[in-house]
């Protein structure tokens, strides 16, 4: 037994460690983003001399940071809402008409999942630009394309846990189908949803390709900002560090409030 | 009834929409489009197989689709020993084993673009300081050649999906029975053995569920390449991914990016339809 409890003791400060080297690269990143660029050069691995702010402020600047954040936060939050409220309806309607034709629609939803992005990207621009609709209501309507079958795949999936005597319950009771779905089963199907919002905060807030055909500068989401902020930059790594520290503070708050949805709502979404 | 399938449909309206307009039309009309002349507007002419011809002449394609293959290979092994070996780790009973969950997972909610600008700066200035610290050589001039460019890649890629590798493994670990590791333990089974004989064909289902998902992520990475890489030295690292991005953008060549892009989309569905299968073929064998 003793031993047993000195090989755990071992594998506390290995697992320590390995977190500790996990986690090197951000450090790297924030000490160095309080350095001079010389500094950077001389001495890449100590504590700054003397601390300043000034690459932050210079980096918030030029990355024009809070419009970035709101683009950011305005797509990712629309987008979800939308996936959600539209998945969650057509999952129930899957769910509760038991036809082939059913089983047909479920499929070419989990189908269309495995369509890699740059096989439509070339002709999915081409189209909304046709349309006039390279912008931030197109790319959120996109958004809604290419999320809704992970979302419909994993509410069909959770539907099948909700008995039908609570559709019929509620219609006796006079509602629609709209009322019998939004009173009655999307509040049961809150789990479900969660999971789908975190699996998508991820994807659509760090989404680099599309919204860069589709955006103009001024609708620019953080990553955009930051790729063209780090070309400006090149070499001038004191600057690039500060940038790169401010993009990632929203994450970071993000992971730390949301931390064991997050990592539920992972697990929930690799499994199925 | 008539109601009912009004319902049914409306239910179902805005996604079918969606999906049409978003995956369908620009799947289907991409494969049309990629026999012809097509410049993003319009055509003049069938070219038939003409662009696919082209590609199998296209070097630069033909070694960006040969660094992917190598780079997925390397890839799906490492992600999944580590994703593993960390979600054993992190199983066991240990103080700090929420901690290091989290501090694992963290890299996968910030995304590769980032990611990839971070690792930047550490293998270029980080390294060479550290190459001159301890005198090792070989650690200056990364992501310089193709091969530093490689593990550079690979590097970044384990360290951002293991943890999200681990969350599966945990998922399917938890799963364990309890009394099933009590009873190897009963019969004298040291860890190695319980490992081997215990743990692992019971996360079995885990490891296909994870290779299919490494193997499709990293045929389709994009946004690390370009941010850490950009493809260089010489588009030594450029993945197929990328180089159907610069086909279609940057030189213009619509259709023959189309093209390039019909050729990827099958390979991954071939990687997806045979993993399906084999994943079929194990469950009839349990």
């Amino acid at each position: 037994m003793k031993g047993e409890k000195k090989r755990l003791y071992l594998l506390e400060i290995f697992g320590l460690i390995l977190a500790l080297i996990w986690l090197s690269p951000f450090y790297l990143m924030i000490v160095n983003a309080f350095k001079t660029n010389r500094e950077i050069f001389q001495d890449v691995l100590g504590l700054p001399s003397e601390a300043t702010m000034e690459n932050f402020v210079q980096a918030y600047h030029d990355l024009q940071f809070l419009g970035a954040l709101f683009n950011s936060t305005l797509i990712t939050t629309i987008s979800i809402a939308v996936i959600i409220f539209f998945s969650a309806m057509a999952g129930y309607a899957l769910s509760r008409n038991k036809s082939k034709l059913s089983n047909v629609i479920l499929l070419v939803f989990v189908a269309a999942m495995l369509i890699p992005f740059q096989a439509v990207m070339i002709t999915l621009t081409s189209l909304f630009g046709s349309v006039n609709m390279l912008n931030m209501g197109g790319l959120i309507f996109m958004y809604l394309g290419f999320g809704s079958s992970l979302a419909i795949f994993l509410y069909h999936g959770a539907m099948q846990g909700i008995p039908r005597s609570m559709d019929e319950a509620a219609i006796i009771d006079g509602a629609n189908k709209f009322q019998t779905f939004w009173y009655i089963i999307f509040p049961l199907l809150k789990p479900i949803s969660v999971t789908v919002a975190i699996l998508n905060v991820i994807w659509i807030w760090n989404d680099f390709l599309l919204p860069s055909l589709v955006l103009s500068s001024s609708e620019a989401t953080i990553p955009l900002q930051m790729f063209s902020f780090f070309g400006e930059y090149t070499r001038q790594w004191h600057l690039a560090l500060a940038g790169l520290t401010i993009a990632i503070i929203p994450v970071i708050i993000f992971y730390m409030i949301a931390q064991k949805q997050i990592i539920d709502g992972v697990s929930e979404g690799a499994v199925k | 009834m008539r109601n009912r399938d009004f319902a049914f449909w409306m239910f179902l309206a805005p996604v079918l929409f969606a999906l049409s307009l978003v995956v369908i039309i620009p799947l289907l009309s991409g494969v049309f489009y990629s026999f012809t002349d097509w410049n993003g507007l319009g055509f003049s002419t069938f070219v038939g197989l003409d662009h696919y011809l082209r590609l199998l002449n296209d070097g630069r394609f033909l070694s960006s689709l040969w660094f992917t293959i190598q780079f997925a290979f390397v890839t799906v092994i490492v992600l999944n020993l580590l994703g593993l070996g960390l979600a054993l780790l992190v199983t066991r009973k240990l103080k700090s084993s929420n901690f290091m969950r989290t501090v694992f997972f963290m890299p996968n909610l910030i995304g590769g673009l980032i990611l990839g600008f971070i690792w930047q700066f550490i293998f270029i200035s980080v390294f060479s300081d550290l190459g001159q610290l301890l005198g090792v050589e070989a650690l200056n001039g990364w992501l310089s050649t193709t091969t530093t460019g490689f593990w550079g890649l690979v590097i970044l890629t384990s360290w951002q999906l293991a943890g999200y590798i681990m969350i599966i493994y945990i998922a399917y670990l938890q799963n364990i029975p309890n009394e099933l590791i009590e009873a190897s333990k009963m019969d004298g089974a040291n860890a190695f053995q319980r490992f081997k004989s215990v743990t692992f064909p019971l996360v079995a289902p885990a490891f296909t569920v994870s290779m299919f998902l490494t193997l499709s992520t990293s045929f389709k990475i994009y946004d690390q390449n370009l941010s850490l890489t950009n493809g260089g030295p010489f588009n030594s690292t450029e993945m197929v991914a990328m180089n159907i991005v610069y086909t279609a953008f940057s030189s213009n060549q619509m259709a023959y990016g189309q093209a390039k892009a019909i050729i990827f989309f099958i390979f991954v569905a071939i990687i997806a339809v045979s993993q399906v299968y084999y994943n079929k073929k194990r469950e009839v064998e349990m």
